[in-house]
């Protein structure tokens, strides 16, 4: 496996259709992947990330701007399965070829080892299943043999679209620990998802995208948006409470379990407390979830 | 950078040998032609051999062995044509040009690999055809005590030519995959046309002298013209020939254009 390359997009976009009609899948979008951590690509559904990771792939041509692998566009790549290795969301298996030759057609094609069939097969766990025709796989094993798709030339840079889609409990656990395991070997890894939960157990870096545009890029911490807390706190004298609370000039609503104050920080709102004598019953801070902010920054369509 | 574009070829051939292989489609394909063909070449000798020369088209003894043995191409021919088309819109139909292009991201290498491993498919199949059309005719012919002229070399010349027709049609299946990327619309077309259009073209080609001249270029005439005999020649006896070698090249001509057209709509397009 070579050193770890980084991953550019410059300007990418893709409108489908012209004139009026015209929609852009993908619009201006421009952010790098770094090696050696593992970078979650997500949007809803509809968010133009397959499209922008076909764009990247080659398989679909951009409209304007570039997707590269340190410069190199993946179509002049020299060897493109040993830079490269990547298994996309339509999962594409002939039914009646069984996994081993599956591997073994595109081992050819790339001019790799006939060996790195058997080696793949075992990483991903299907060694006992080779000889089977891919018809009869569950989406469990299509997803493992697709990614043993993407490991065929011991790639540098892995790219997986949606690879935890339809995987039981114990299939995410496993596909947890092993991207994990190819971060830490030093490679360049972009998983996309339309899930932060699905994700937010394996990844460093997130960038999101709605409606084909960049909305957030940064550690999966920064998503934890610090400006949007709130403070519970409830007192055995409540009136007492909140006209402390209106005299600091805080915003509140009170619910039977507490009092919120919005945009408040948990110290302050107990030396406001302590300022005018009333004894709390309770304090803490909340602070938003990941998913709260992905659903904030995504809008609406990431409830689904 | 002379030799990669040359080594990259070599392991894209290699990689369609191996896809055509690896599933059930060839050999059921050709097990259906050889039993297709042996059923028709020994059943029409027996046929012609029992009702003697008073009915039916009158045929001479050296008439008889190359028009039976042609049946391998002139009937069996549908076969290469199918497995040609079959392969290329499979690729279409279950996304594994998602994988071929990551593999090889050159898509004019991979059609160009395509056309190459089918047609030596395609000569394979022709080699079966006519082991079948021979077999079978000749076992009916030695029944009936009819010369099988099996030590004639324009026999085993006509057999050679029969393969690279097969060989020309298999490559016109790929061409029309990449031209009509939908399977189902493949099959209807490959069938209607080589079962019940041409046919009657040629039939009605064959009518005036005008669209005998056009007629010659269908494609299975330009096969037949490549063979050198079929039972078309019996019933359309004004057939305005091409020679063996012209035949040939309108064949490959249609491969050619066929895939050229494609690559241009189908085989550039966006993989998604």
């Amino acid at each position: 496996m070579p050193a770890g390359v980084t991953i550019e997009f410059t300007h990418l976009t893709k409108r489908f259709g012209s004139g009026s009609g015209s929609v852009d899948a993908v619009s201006d979008l421009s952010f790098t992947v770094e090696p050696g951590q593992i970078t979650g690509f997500l949007g809803p559904n509809g968010a133009g990330k397959t499209t922008t990771l076909r764009m990247l792939l080659g398989l679909v041509a951009p409209t304007s701007g570039t997707a590269t692998f340190g410069g190199v566009s993946y179509r002049s790549l020299a060897h493109p399965l040993s830079t490269v290795g990547s298994a996309l969301e339509a999962a594409s298996f002939h039914p009646g070829r069984t996994a081993a030759d599956h591997l073994r057609v595109y081992a050819q094609a790339a001019g790799l080892p006939r060996q790195r069939v058997g080696v793949v097969l075992e990483q991903v766990g299907l060694e006992q299943y080779g000889s089977r025709r891919v018809g009869g796989y569950s989406l469990g094993m299509r997803q493992r043999l697709g990614l043993a798709s993407a490991l065929l030339g011991d790639p540098s840079v892995l790219v997986l679209d949606e690879p935890i889609n339809g995987l039981d409990p114990e299939g995410i656990r496993w596909i947890r620990l092993f991207l994990r395991q190819l971060a830490a070997e030093g490679r360049t890894i972009l998983v996309s998802s339309h899930l932060l939960s699905e994700v937010q157990q394996s990844v460093d870096e997130v960038v999101i995208i709605a409606h084909g545009t960049l909305i957030h890029r940064g550690s999966l911490a920064s998503l934890d948006m610090t400006e949007t807390r709130q403070v519970i706190v409830d007192a055995p004298d409540r009136v007492a409470l909140q006209l402390a609370l209106t005299a600091a000039g805080y915003h509140f609503s009170s619910l039977r379990g507490g009092v919120i104050v919005e945009n408040a920080d948990a110290e302050a709102v107990g030396r406001t407390a302590f300022d005018a004598g009333v004894t709390l019953s309770s304090l803490s801070q909340k602070r938003t979830g990941l998913e709260d902010s992905f659903l904030a920054l995504v809008g609406e369509e990431g409830a689904l | 950078m002379s030799e990669q574009p040359v080594r990259q070829l070599g392991h894209a051939i290699h990689a369609e040998f191996t896809k055509i292989t690896t599933t059930r489609l060839w050999w059921m394909l050709a097990l259906i032609m050889i039993v297709y063909v042996a059923l028709v070449a020994g059943g029409l000798t027996a046929i012609l051999a029992s009702v003697g020369g008073s009915r039916g088209p009158q045929i001479t003894d050296a008439q008889r062995a190359p028009l039976i043995y042609s049946f391998g191409s002139s009937i069996g021919y549908v076969f290469p044509v199918l497995l040609g088309a079959l392969v290329t819109t499979s690729e279409f139909r279950h996304k594994t040009l998602t994988p071929t292009f990551l593999a090889m991201p050159r898509r004019g290498r991979i059609l160009v690999a395509k056309l190459v491993a089918l047609t030596v498919f395609g000569g394979l199949f022709g080699v079966l055809a006519m082991a079948s059309s021979i077999g079978a005719g000749s076992g009916v012919m030695a029944l009936f005590s009819q010369d099988a002229r099996l030590t004639d070399p324009a026999i085993w010349a006509l057999a050679g030519r029969a393969v690279l027709a097969m060989a020309l049609w298999c490559s016109v299946g790929v061409g029309l995959g990449v031209l009509i990327p939908s399977q189902v619309a493949a099959i209807v077309i490959v069938l209607a046309f080589t079962q019940f259009v041409e046919p009657i073209l040629r039939f009605a080609s064959g009518l005036t002298d005008v669209t005998a001249q056009i007629g010659q270029y269908l494609p299975g005439s330009a096969s037949d013209a490549l063979v050198g005999s079929s039972f078309y020649s019996l019933t359309a006896p004004t057939v305005v020939g091409l020679d063996w070698w012209q035949g040939a090249l309108v064949l490959l001509a249609y491969a050619v254009v066929a895939s050229f057209l494609g690559f241009f709509t189908s085989w550039r397009r966006d993989v998604t």
